[in-house]
């Protein structure tokens, strides 16, 4: 149930109030006395720090021991075995799998179906909180929210049986095509029906929620500028065109920006492609995630499959680099 | 200090309701020129917005009259939004058979007692890394922010999880999710504009630093807690996944993963992990009854919540 992109506006806002922060406090201290300051403020703030022991023994853990554990992407690992006891096979696997047809059709499915369901979602949140915010009436707009946001915390699991018993050929699709003299299509087992199930159901579920975050930037305007625009005479449609868009332009950018430099991870789209594929819809269906998951845990392939997720972290964090680089430079926002 | 104070609220008010006055004649005199444009505007919005309301609550709607409905009519396709032949005989099924309600039961206690401990956890880590006295917090903030953004990956994760010997246990269902970085920047934002004069006048009655804690700033807290509440109680209660790879013993299942095998059964017996025989003739009634039985408790709960969370993400979102 996570979204990926209002998370990271989300965050973005929150690391420069912070650093901002940060920067006054350690301004005003003097830098001479260091050391010693060091020990008189852990003297004075240790209870503080106490706070944080279990958290951060469970970031090692669970966070940091896993990161390199990656490791055993370069090594012959067979289950059971210690992580650091085998041999090491260097770039072996790396090679193997580049190799793959069934890696490369997992890569392409990963890229065509994220970027597919950006195209149609970008400017439908968008358009939606637009035309969200032009509801007077304010228990109608609550109304709208609440049902709209509804989805995003049904377990995806709930969704999948969704999708599939509305698109069985006894379901409600179905019984329409037939209606009017169709044939029954078998949407589940066909392989170019999945991109297009894949992103209708995402805009099912993301519209509302993907549309907090400008609702939240839209609610940040200055009200004076509308006021202005009225005396001079603005329609509603030209306040929109020349006020609002303008003034969340950078919310908009920083998104899709970051939505792009999301486009290789495939861990948020696993849930759904995990429940809704089947070998007759691999060739539009796998990705990345759902290959890693049948070479490793299915195949007990641990090294293979490590390499191949390894490979997509890592492309996956330089992509959001470079995108949030170019959000810093485009936009005067970045994540950090 | 609190006269001045109270005095400035009050010119305060006058300037809000003088703005209020012109802001009301603006608009009348504006309302001759909205145009009939605008109001054709509003009509279709108001249709755009029913359209899209109904697709949202539509799937919703036929759960649950399948779920009300006789198998036979499901399979003919009359089923539409009304149950056909109105049963009560599904219901009773489900909830008579032992496994269901054990299934339930899981997920309830998992969802409460994971609940209970990523809210602690998350607090505790959230309180300290938002005082920006705190220095070491340059490293710790960014800590765990990068695990946001580069982890360790499905197998590693699940060789740390094997290797612990956690499988088949209530923690290797709570474990891997326990502390949400997102969560935990939300609450320290939420905790940064805390006002400090109330924790400060708790250290003067002699409370310590964990004593403002928990009896100061989280009881003063109650929208980040919950909307955390919210957020963490949906999460678990959804979760499948930790279950399909860690909880081979069926006792142990939660109803989610328990649907998964109802739901994955149909369609893809071929796929790895797949449901067993068994499963592939449970009838579209069956599985409708246990996905609504499944939501429903998240959507009673999820709309007294609401306003929390718009206001959470709005605090963390305003800035953009």
């Amino acid at each position: 149930m996570t979204n990926e992109d209002s998370k990271i506006e989300v965050t973005e806002s929150i690391e420069e109030i912070t650093a901002l922060s940060e920067n006054e406090s350690s301004e005003n201290k003097p830098k001479k006395n260091r050391n010693d300051g060091f020990w008189r403020h852990m003297k004075k703030n240790w209870i503080l720090y106490t706070f944080l022991i279990i958290p951060v023994v469970y970031y090692v853990v669970f966070r940091y021991i896993p990161m390199f554990g990656n490791i055993i992407a370069f090594r012959k690992y067979s289950a059971g075995g210690n992580i650091f006891g085998s041999q090491w096979s260097g770039f072996k696997y790396f090679k193997q799998f580049l190799g793959d047809p069934a890696f490369r059709r997992a890569f392409g499915n990963t890229l065509i179906l994220n970027f597919s369901y950006l195209v149609v979602r970008f400017p439908l949140t968008l358009i939606f909180a637009l035309l969200l915010n032009e509801i007077k009436w304010l228990p109608w707009k609550k109304f709208v929210q609440t049902v709209s946001y509804l989805p995003h915390f049904i377990s995806m699991v709930i969704v999948a049986g969704m999708i599939k018993e509305v698109l069985s050929t006894s379901g409600p699709i179905n019984s329409f095509l037939v209606s009017i003299g169709q044939q029954a299509i078998e949407f589940i087992a066909l392989p170019e029906w999945f991109p297009t199930i894949f992103v209708a159901s995402g805009i099912w579920q993301g519209l509302g929620w993907g549309s907090i975050l400008y609702l939240a930037a839209i609610a940040g305007i200055n009200p004076e500028l509308y006021e202005a625009a009225k005396v001079d005479g603005a329609t509603h449609f030209q306040q929109v065109l020349h006020i609002t868009i303008p003034c969340i332009l950078p919310t908009i950018t920083t998104l899709l920006i970051l939505d792009i430099g999301g486009m290789v991870g495939s861990g948020a789209a696993f849930e759904k492609v995990f429940l809704l594929y089947n070998p007759m819809t691999y060739e539009t269906s796998d990705i990345v995630s759902t290959y890693v998951y049948r070479m490793g845990v299915y195949s007990g392939n641990y090294s293979y499959a490590t390499a191949v997720g390894l490979f997509e972290g890592l492309l996956n964090l330089i992509l959001l680099t470079v995108a949030n680089f170019t959000s810093k430079k485009v936009a005067g926002e970045s994540l950090w | 200090m609190a006269e001045e104070k109270k005095q400035l609220t009050e010119e305060e008010k006058n300037k809000i309701t003088e703005e209020k006055l012109r802001i009301r004649k603006l608009k009348k005199g504006i309302k001759v020129k909205e145009s009939w444009q605008y109001r054709v505007f509003q009509v279709i919005n108001v249709i755009i917005m029913v359209l899209i309301c109904a697709a949202t609550l539509y799937p919703f709607l036929y759960l649950v009259a399948q779920s009300f409905s006789s198998e036979a009519a499901i399979i003919k396709g009359q089923v539409k939004i009304i149950p056909v032949d109105f049963n009560l005989t599904t219901y009773k099924s489900v909830l008579s058979k032992g496994d269901f309600l054990g299934y339930y039961k899981n997920t309830i206690l998992y969802a409460v007692f994971g609940t209970f401990f990523s809210v602690l956890f998350s607090s505790m880590l959230a309180y300290p890394l938002s005082k920006p006295q705190l220095r070491l917090n340059k490293f710790f903030v960014p800590f765990i922010i990068f695990t946001m953004y580069f982890g360790g990956g499905l197998i590693p994760n699940y060789i740390l999880m094997t290797s612990l010997g956690l499988r088949n246990t209530i923690f290797s269902f709570i474990l891997p999710g326990l502390i949400g970085t997102y969560y935990v920047l939300l609450m320290k934002s939420f905790f940064a504009s805390f006002p400090h004069e109330l924790e400060e006048a708790g250290e003067i009655d002699g409370l310590s630093k964990y004593g403002v804690f928990f009896r100061i700033v989280i009881p003063n807290s109650k929208p980040i807690i919950a909307t955390m509440v919210l957020f963490y109680m949906a999460g678990y209660w959804s979760n499948w996944f930790n279950a399909f790879l860690y909880l081979e013993d069926r006792s142990k299942w939660p109803v989610a993963y328990h649907l998964r095998q109802i739901i994955i059964g149909a369609a893809t017996s071929a796929d790895p992990g797949a449901a067993s025989q068994e499963n592939m003739q449970i009838a579209a009634n069956i599985k409708s009854c246990s996905m609504v039985l499944m939501a429903v408790p998240i959507i009673c709960v999820y709309p007294f919540i609401q306003k929390y969370f718009v206001q959470g993400m709005m605090l963390g979102g305003v800035k953009g």
